[in-house]
């Protein structure tokens, strides 16, 4: 069990260093063994960052993260290794994974490198065949294949495949469906979701809310680098409390279902720099409403505008408190694993 | 009048062979209408796009003819596209965010591209402003490189810079699948109200992702590996698609609410077959699970229903190889 207690990271920005950047603030969660836990946030949100520095990446500023009772920012030399092996990540962008002067299964040759140097060629071989067949390729398919000979559904399977052959319990998924193609999106997602019976804890990095509720157990939901709401995916999506977390499900492009109602405030990153603290001025009225005058069709305003306004201003009041705390609005437990920063529902 | 796209053909030059990105694609945009262009990557849906605006170097057109309201567009020579690309057709590129001059404030490059054009940049700016307010933008943002712009706000600008002499078509190539959910959603509708204030008179919205196209296109035209497989009016193409490859994609979208456990969601086999070489017959046949004897001729792309045309075997019963549409 990975647990991420308080975690924050700022970043320095300007040209000495000046400005701090809060990408994430106060972050606590955990992630289980034999459960996916979709982490969801749109770009800046900092979703990302965690990852990173659950796999050791970048350092966090202050916070532990513990894997199995040791603090990971403790681990050196030979014992970081050792967590690699339990730990693994696979990233987004399936082609720069990997060196495309070499083939593609490459990267089995390095993992029997660092961690097995003592397992016979041929043993290899067929812990290497088992572990593809495990992400449902077929060996023949993929081995002794360049990069571009193998599409990046494939690619993608590979890099887990890499991270079956270590004894991992952990993997952070950062958006590694973003970029494959949808006919085989699914097939990916499966994979994943089938890996927790594994006994494995996944961090489903995503900012797509239909695909996190597909495949978790418990989402978290973040928003400028705090954790807003999080909790048993069933809860948060059939009970979503925080403004945020409404507003992503309205406007996430649905099949069956056209947009209903307005769109809340502009939910674009803004830099939260702390000589701006509490100065007003930081959003201009029109970026708040990136699309303020263009609803003049009648019907459709009138009917949502009653409830839209009540999320926008619960929004509102969140991004002032973020902009004006620099730590995490509290988390409060609304029912059994649902909890809320309570910013926003100060009903 | 609108576009009318006939048997176009556009292939890639490369040193093995030509490689057919769009091979024999036949359709037409009304005025007024928004068509979604989906497809995976590969397919040819960028290319089909690309080649009404600008044929690069390495492409070729082969044969085929496409008229705009009533006049050829000469897509292959380029110097006569000149006279048509940004009054009449226009595109917001794939990657609209790296699209604007990184060394010019907004307003510069507008005035820049505006004078290339043979338009006076101080007539044409109360209406630039009036346009970048009504994207929800501050009219200070044309003084500002776009370094100091977010994502959503470049490809608003873009959006608002490539409709401004009113376009006959614009073609948005991928321009939601770069943002967040809910700048998508906000981008998406501003096609929509580009279309209703007739700064655009058709627009073909180029994406994978079907569910963008459920929300804001009118007609669905599902291309694969460089021949159309499906058109019709979007809520048929999402509720009752005739073509197995649209089935099959619709049917591995996960829609919100749904859940691993209660309902696992299966992709499509295989991929798509080289476009050097393609193999004769359809090209989805391969990954098709109703795959008979007939496919290993090609389907013609034909009329099924009214408003619904389909290239497949299953459902060109009575239809000769030659019949047309």
């Amino acid at each position: 069990m990975l647990v991420l207690d308080n975690v924050t990271k700022a970043f320095k920005t300007g040209t000495f260093g000046g400005g701090t950047l809060p990408a994430v603030r106060g972050a606590s969660f955990e992630i289980r063994p034999g459960e996916v836990t979709a982490l969801i946030g749109e770009s800046g949100s900092g979703k990302s960052t965690l990852g990173k520095m659950i796999l050791r990446l970048t350092p966090v500023t202050s916070g532990t993260i513990t894997f199995e009772g040791t603090d990971i920012a403790t681990l050196k030399g030979k014992q970081l290794r050792e967590y690699y092996r339990h730990v693994q990540g696979v990233f987004q962008d399936p082609f720069s994974s990997y060196n495309p002067v070499y083939r593609a299964d490459r990267v089995f040759a390095t993992i029997k490198h660092s961690y097995f140097p003592s397992v016979s060629g041929d043993e290899w071989h067929e812990r290497v065949d088992k572990s593809l067949q495990a992400v449902g390729l077929n060996p023949v398919d993929v081995r002794d294949k360049f990069t571009h000979q193998l599409s990046g559904g494939q690619l993608q399977r590979i890099l887990i495949a890499r991270a079956l052959l270590l004894d991992i319990k952990i993997l952070v998924a950062d958006e590694i469906i973003s970029m494959i193609d949808a006919s085989t999106r699914v097939d990916v997602l499966n994979l994943l979701a089938n890996l927790k019976t594994r006994g494995l804890g996944v961090l489903f990095v995503t900012h797509d809310l239909s695909l996190g509720n597909y495949i978790s157990e418990r989402t978290v939901i973040l928003r400028r680098g705090v954790v807003v709401e999080m909790g048993a995916t069933q809860k948060v999506f059939d009970n979503p409390q925080h403004e945020y977390t409404r507003m992503l499900l309205t406007a996430v492009p649905q099949l069956h279902k056209k947009w209903e109602g307005e769109l809340g405030p502009e939910l674009e990153t803004t830099r939260v720099i702390p000589e701006h603290n509490g100065r007003p001025g930081r959003y201009s009225k029109s970026s708040l409403h990136p699309l303020a005058g263009m609803h003049a069709r009648k019907g459709r305003r009138a009917q949502a505008a009653a409830t839209e306004r009540d999320l926008a201003a619960g929004l509102l009041r969140t991004d002032t408190y973020l902009r004006t705390h620099e730590e995490a609005p509290p988390l409060v437990e609304i029912e059994e694993d649902h909890f809320v920063a309570i910013s926003a529902g100060a009903k | 009048m609108g576009l009318t796209v006939d048997h176009l053909q556009v292939c890639y030059r490369t040193l093995r062979g030509d490689v057919k990105a769009v091979d024999d694609v036949t359709f037409g945009i009304e005025d007024g209408e928004i068509m979604g262009l989906a497809g995976e990557s590969g397919c040819g849906k960028s290319t089909l796009g690309n080649s009404l605006v600008r044929m690069d170097v390495r492409m070729r057109q082969l044969g085929g003819r496409v008229e705009l309201d009533g006049k050829e567009l000469p897509i292959s020579d380029a110097k006569a596209m000149r006279d048509f690309r940004f009054k009449e057709v226009s595109i917001v590129p794939q990657y609209a965010m790296s699209a604007l001059n990184p060394t010019r404030r907004v307003g510069r490059m507008v005035a820049e591209l505006l004078k290339s054009r043979g338009f006076d940049y101080k007539s044409a700016l109360p209406e630039l402003e009036r346009r970048v307010k009504l994207v929800g933008l501050d009219t200070d943002i044309l003084k500002r490189y776009p370094i100091e712009l977010s994502g959503g706000m470049k490809q608003r600008v873009v959006m608002v810079i490539s409709t401004l002499l009113n376009p006959s078509l614009l073609i948005a190539d991928e321009i939601t699948s770069a943002l967040d959910v809910s700048t998508q959603r906000a981008v998406g509708e501003m096609l929509l109200e580009f279309r209703d204030r007739n700064f655009v008179k058709s627009t073909m919205v180029i994406t994978h992702d079907l569910s963008i196209l459920a929300q804001v296109a009118d007609t669905i035209l599902v291309m694969y590996a460089g021949k159309l497989a499906e058109k019709a009016k979007a809520d048929v193409v999402i509720n009752n698609p005739l073509h197995p490859y649209t089935q099959l994609l619709i049917s591995s979208l996960p829609d919100v609410g749904m859940r691993h456990d209660e309902h696992t969601l299966v992709g499509i086999p295989g991929r798509p077959p080289p476009l050097l070489n393609p193999p004769a017959g359809c090209r989805f046949r391969d990954r098709c699970p109703f795959a008979f004897d007939r496919c290993g001729n090609e389907p013609p792309f034909v009329e099924v229903k009214p408003g619904h045309s389909v290239a497949c075997w299953l459902h060109a019963d009575g239809v000769s190889p030659s019949g047309g549409v």
